[in-house]
């Protein structure tokens, strides 16, 4: 499924995120290349792939970070590439690849995005936000004294302090405990459900991809490989879990072939960003 | 474990409106805030805002005080070198001000934060301007206040031009500043470089501390190509003649809006740049 949907699905204009055609060339090198997806509003869709394969650069051109060499990205309706003022302040992003400053506290932090998202009730919504990611206690020291497990929740909650309805997060666990991703997942999955917020999520975490997406979008050189939900995906690679999917993929296995069969060869080139 | 939800009880945001000068402004102060914290979290950074002007404006005082006593009637006229000097360091604090403030979003790896925000690039711009000055009004005022006592000169003893050339100075510092980060958000921090020396560059050709008619008759077209040869040549014409030509002024802000609009520009397009280049943030890949 790469083609948006229209059917039962809101209508296109107003999809949380459509993507159409989407290409992004490095010099010779194509890091994106001509996929198409719509996000419905309120679920969780994990961009599943190896490294190179396109997961961050698609997000970056969502954020309007990186400018798509051709296609279509449309966040609520609005170009992103020309109109992303009208949209950022229903969208939010955290990845643990960017830092909030290191010498401000976490208070301050959180101040300062909140007047750059505008949130009139800045004391109020941080001490609440700061209540339910459990860092109260971290609110009055330097964001650079903190451990990984702390900076990801204190990231998560710059993330959540406009209370964004398109959520988009690389590697949200990277380089935490089990038990602390775990709690992290458990949040951005009660999240999702309490605001009926989109999240987009890359990852190459099989286990988080498996608990926290309704839907895998599986690239591999640049290219939608596979869409659908895990279950279908393991259901249709005729494995037991998605990590053994992805191998299948990333090794060139087809999924309704035989499990040694290979991909097309447009499809075995050299991973690319 | 406490778990409440987030978002759907309590302390939902109330977000204000997102567009107009007001909104702007709120953006603009949230970002100024930010660099008022960084500056209260260091005494160290408070200490080095005021420790090299000083230094500098010492330096230069006292020399003018021996020359005062050993040489021509133009060196003892009282003031030139450092007025040149506090006048010079106005234009290079603010430049560094502004430059350094942005090198500071990437060193921090903040950049992709403010990108993503409700924050636009002008408005970045205009924090880092009102920074800039804020920052040479921190570092400036206590060295003008010593310049006073230690040598008897008193800045604002240029009177009103003493604005004019403050504006130029400020308006000049921003152009370059512009300039440098575009260069810097393109190029990478591995073109910090820039942001020291292209200030520098301006020393000699600006006429700090000498008449333009010293200059090689070629190289004077360029010197008075620049705005703040145009404040330095007024403030010597104040102090040694007691004249005040404000048909100069107006030259060096002409001159200056057309350096502000390509230093705007430039900014822009080597932000779009790094936006097509895929420079602008590495997020893990």
């Amino acid at each position: 499924m790469t083609e948006p949907q229209t059917a039962n699905t809101p209508s296109v204009s107003v999809a949380p995120v459509l993507v159409r055609d989407l290409v992004k060339v490095y010099g010779k090198v194509t890091a994106v290349d001509h996929i198409s997806f719509m996000l419905e509003p309120g679920t969780t869709v994990a961009l599943l792939g190896g490294n190179g394969a396109g997961k961050t650069t698609t997000i970056a051109m969502l954020l309007g970070l990186v400018v798509p060499t051709s296609g279509e990205v449309r966040v609520f309706g609005a170009d992103i590439s020309k109109d992303r003022k009208q949209v950022a302040h229903r969208m939010n992003f955290q990845s643990p690849y960017v830092d909030l400053p290191m010498r401000l506290t976490v208070r301050q932090n959180l101040t300062v995005y909140a007047g750059l998202f505008g949130v009139a009730n800045a004391v109020e919504r941080i001490d609440y936000v700061a209540e339910n990611l459990q860092i109260t206690a971290l609110l009055d020291r330097p964001t650079g004294k903190l451990s990984a497990g702390q900076k990801t929740r204190v990231g998560l909650a710059k993330a959540f302090l406009n209370a964004p309805e398109l959520l988009l997060l690389d590697e949200p666990t990277a380089s935490l405990d089990p038990d602390t991703a775990d709690w992290i997942r458990e949040k951005l999955r009660d999240y999702a459900t309490r605001r009926h917020a989109t999240l987009l999520l890359a990852s190459h975490n099989m286990t988080e991809v498996e608990r926290l997406a309704d839907r895998v979008i599986l690239l591999h050189a640049g290219r939608i490989i596979e869409d659908g939900a895990p279950s279908e995906l393991i259901e249709s690679y005729e494995r037991e879990t998605l990590e053994e999917v992805f191998l299948d993929v990333v090794r060139g296995r087809s999924s309704r072939d035989d499990a040694g069969d290979r991909l097309p060869p447009s499809l075995l080139v050299e991973e690319t960003s | 474990m406490k778990d409440q939800a987030l978002a759907t009880q309590g302390a939902d945001p109330v977000l204000l409106p997102q567009t107009g000068l007001r909104a702007s402004a709120r953006r603009i102060f949230a970002l100024v805030r930010r660099y008022i914290y960084l500056l209260r979290s260091s005494g160290i950074r408070l200490i080095e805002l005021i420790y090299w002007p000083f230094l500098q404006m010492l330096t230069w005082g006292f020399l003018q005080k021996y020359l005062a006593t050993t040489t021509s009637q133009v060196a003892q006229a009282a003031g030139v070198l450092i007025g040149g000097v506090l006048l010079w360091d106005i234009l290079f604090r603010t430049k560094i001000g502004f430059s350094t403030t942005f090198i500071e979003e990437m060193w921090s790896r903040n950049l992709g934060n403010l990108l993503t925000s409700p924050l636009r690039p002008f408005e970045l711009v205009g924090a880092l301007s009102l920074w800039s000055v804020i920052r040479l009004l921190v570092s400036m005022i206590p060295v003008a206040i010593a310049a006073y006592f230690i040598f008897g000169f008193n800045l604002l003893g240029l009177g009103l031009p003493l604005v004019a050339f403050f504006a130029v100075l400020v308006l000049t510092s921003w152009s370059l500043g512009l300039l440098s980060a575009g260069v810097i958000l393109r190029y990478g921090l591995g073109a910090e470089e820039l942001a020291w020396s292209l200030a520098f560059l301006l020393l000699p050709l600006c006429c700090v501390y000498y008449p333009v008619s010293v200059l090689p008759e070629w190289l004077q077209w360029v010197a008075l190509a620049l705005p703040p040869t145009h404040v330095f040549e007024g403030m010597r014409s104040i102090l040694l003649h007691h004249v005040f030509d404000a048909t100069e002024l107006w030259r060096a802000l002409a001159l200056n809006a057309i350096y502000l609009v390509i230093g705007y520009l430039a900014f822009s397009y080597f932000l779009q740049s790094a936006r097509v280049n895929g420079s602008l943030l590495q997020l893990g890949e």
